[in-house]
């Protein structure tokens, strides 16, 4: 078939296209040498951002396995000299306080959240500041809080450990509710308004399920974040060597048996101390990863 | 079906272009038909998964120079699949896999040497809501492509945005605020910002899915009036639900519809015109008369 181009040097689309296409073909190496020359550099700034990271880990396996015996989970916690100490006790107390904190602070927080993420008023802008103030308040000032407000009055017990944990927790929690509230798509909350539904409805049946993937994760980090505290800790349950479920109490937790244990100078604790330090770290670690499996599990149930 | 169908209206000795049909009467700009009855791209036995289940399959046909092909069929038949396939937008899909054989020219799409930011920068695309750079003025985007693909002359990128935005009917109404935000103008006026923006590389096919779907009648109308005049200067490839639509701009037309497996498939493919009068299927007929889908 003989082709009869309309086609001439003179027309200046394809002319620019030549040209155009030209520059890219000529410019396409050095394009790609540089996207692959800054992909590189990000892969470095991230291996160098995880080896610490992944030698604390390591260290701490390597130091704290050899504690992890039957004792370690059973018995209690001894003085030094006395033989088979465990963390029982530690292990009650930090399950305890982190479950009165976590159920106080998630549904309050969750509600301030929701609150923040639906108003724009000065009072949403005043908590939200407050909110990001207290994220950045060192924890040992929630613990002498706890210490001056509470235990001064009522002595020593494992209820206003959980109070200063909580006071961590709670602006965790409003700010990641009130950032997954604010993922949802608006057209979601337009549609139940225009069906007549109210704030709180909409609220309840709308855009709280469709942010419970963001909500969970940031509950679970919260609660990962409460149960390593040491600091709130220190000023407010005391530390008890006997196993003690009763809040009121004083009450033993890992993060204190490391902290206490770690300054002796008796290597059976120290070692105690490494093997309590284990367990907090695979703790939050399996909640960090079960927080990621359940949001990745609730966003795919949706599909 | 997919044999090869002559072009609709292609004289087999070419005409001379006559003045009516190529000078726009307010420019004075005078428009060739540089159709050339070639085939740009051809696509054999193409198919798209996702994670092993089929989307589309078996779909042949051939889309000729400086003409408009129409993918039409109902929801779901595959027609963005398709589409996002000839440029390759899959790639960044981890579970899709494309199958079948595509050709631009000479060039094989998913052979390995073929550098898909290249071929992208060959075959445009306009999405169904306008997606201008927010934080870009309008001139930016009109250049954005350009800049992407290694362009600096001043000269050469003042040209083709210009080039770009008259083609696109938008150069009267924002030559005197080139630099002011995309985001002031307004759907319609987006829309047609966003053709211009892949209309500036000067790529040889533009790919437009549902390009009025997000806009209100009037804007549909200037974008679809447009979408004719661009055909002189580049090959397009629009999917419609539209019928009158697809009726009104299409030299072509293929019709996609899902099985039983509800993988999409080709039905038909020839010149609009018989599509949309005497096709050769039933099922065509019954959905270019809106009887389902
Ligand atoms: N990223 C993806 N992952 C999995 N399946 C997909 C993906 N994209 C599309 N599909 C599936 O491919 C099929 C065809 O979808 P496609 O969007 O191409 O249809 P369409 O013809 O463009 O429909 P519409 O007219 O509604 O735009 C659908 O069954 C869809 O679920
Ligand atoms: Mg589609």
């Amino acid at each position: 078939m003989t082709t009869l181009s309309f086609d001439s040097p003179a027309d200046p689309i394809l002319e620019r296209r030549r040209q155009i296409q030209g520059i890219a073909k000529a410019t396409v190496g050095r394009r790609k040498t540089y996207s692959r020359a800054a992909i590189g550099i990000c892969w470095v700034f991230l291996v160098i951002a995880v080896i610490p990271l992944v030698a604390v880990i390591l260290y701490t396996l390597a130091k704290g396995l050899p504690a992890w015996s039957t004792g370690f989970f059973t018995q209690v916690t001894k003085p030094e000299g006395i033989p088979n100490g465990g963390v029982w006790n530690a292990i009650v107390g930090t399950v305890i306080i982190g479950a009165i904190a976590t159920a106080v602070t998630i549904p309050l927080g969750l509600l301030a959240g929701l609150f923040l993420a639906e108003s724009d008023g000065w009072a949403a802008g005043a908590i939200r500041f407050a909110a990001d103030v207290m994220t950045g308040v060192p924890s040992i000032l929630m613990g002498i809080f706890g210490y001056i407000a509470l235990v001064r009055t009522f002595g020593y017990a494992a209820w206003i450990g959980a109070f200063s944990i909580g006071m961590i927790m709670l602006p965790v929690i409003m700010r990641a509710g009130e950032t997954a509230i604010r993922g949802v798509d608006p057209h979601l909350s337009e549609a139940g308004l225009a069906l007549g539904a109210r704030k709180f409805m909409i609220a309840r049946r709308i855009v709280l399920p469709a942010a419970l993937p963001g909500i969970i994760t940031g509950a679970l980090l919260a609660i990962a974040r409460g149960v390593g505290e040491t600091a709130p800790l220190l000023f407010t349950i005391f530390g008890n060597q006997y196993l003690q479920a009763n809040p009121t109490k004083p009450m033993e937790a890992l993060p204190l048996v490391i902290y206490n244990y770690s300054s002796q100078p008796y290597a059976d604790l120290i070692q105690i101390a490494w093997g309590a330090a284990l367990l907090l770290m695979s703790a939050v670690l399996i909640l960090n990863i079960g927080s990621r499996w359940l949001a990745g599990f609730l966003q795919r149930e949706r599909r | 079906m997919t044999e090869q169908l002559s072009r609709p209206a292609a004289p087999t000795s070419p005409m001379p272009p006559t003045i009516e049909d190529n000078v726009n009467l307010t420019t004075g700009e005078v428009f060739l038909d540089r159709s050339t009855g070639h085939p740009v791209m051809q696509l054999k036995d193409v198919g798209v998964a996702f994670g092993g289940r089929s989307a589309v399959r078996n779909v042949s046909f051939d889309v000729f120079d400086r003409e408009i092909t129409a993918l039409i069929g109902p929801s779901g038949s595959g027609k963005t699949t398709l589409l996002r396939a000839l440029n390759r937008m899959h790639d960044t899909v981890r579970s899709a896999k494309v199958t079948g054989k595509i050709m631009l020219g000479d060039t094989d799409v998913y052979s390995g040497s073929t550098d898909p930011t290249l071929l992208r920068s060959r075959v445009g695309m306009v999405f169904q809501r306008p997606n201008p750079f927010p934080t870009m003025s309008i001139y930016e985007n009109a250049v954005a492509g350009l800049r992407f693909n290694g362009v600096r002359k001043k000269a050469l990128l003042d040209e083709a945005a210009e080039s770009a935005l008259v083609a696109a009917a938008l150069w009267d109404s924002v030559s005197d605020r080139l630099k002011s935000h995309a985001s002031t103008l307004s759907g319609g006026e987006q829309q047609r910002l966003c053709i211009a923006r892949a209309l500036a590389v000067e790529p040889e096919v533009l790919l437009m899915d549902e390009p009025t779907s997000a806009l209100d009648p009037i804007a549909t109308k200037r974008i679809e009036e447009l979408i004719g005049e661009l055909k002189n200067r580049v090959t397009i490839i629009i999917v419609t639900h539209n019928m009158q639509q697809a009726m009104r701009v299409a030299d072509r037309c293929a019709f996609l519809l899902m099985g039983e497996d509800r993988t999409g498939e080709l039905i038909e493919f020839g010149s609009a015109s018989k599509l949309f009068s005497e096709p050769d299927d039933p099922r065509t007929l019954d959905y270019v008369n809106g009887r389902f889908g």
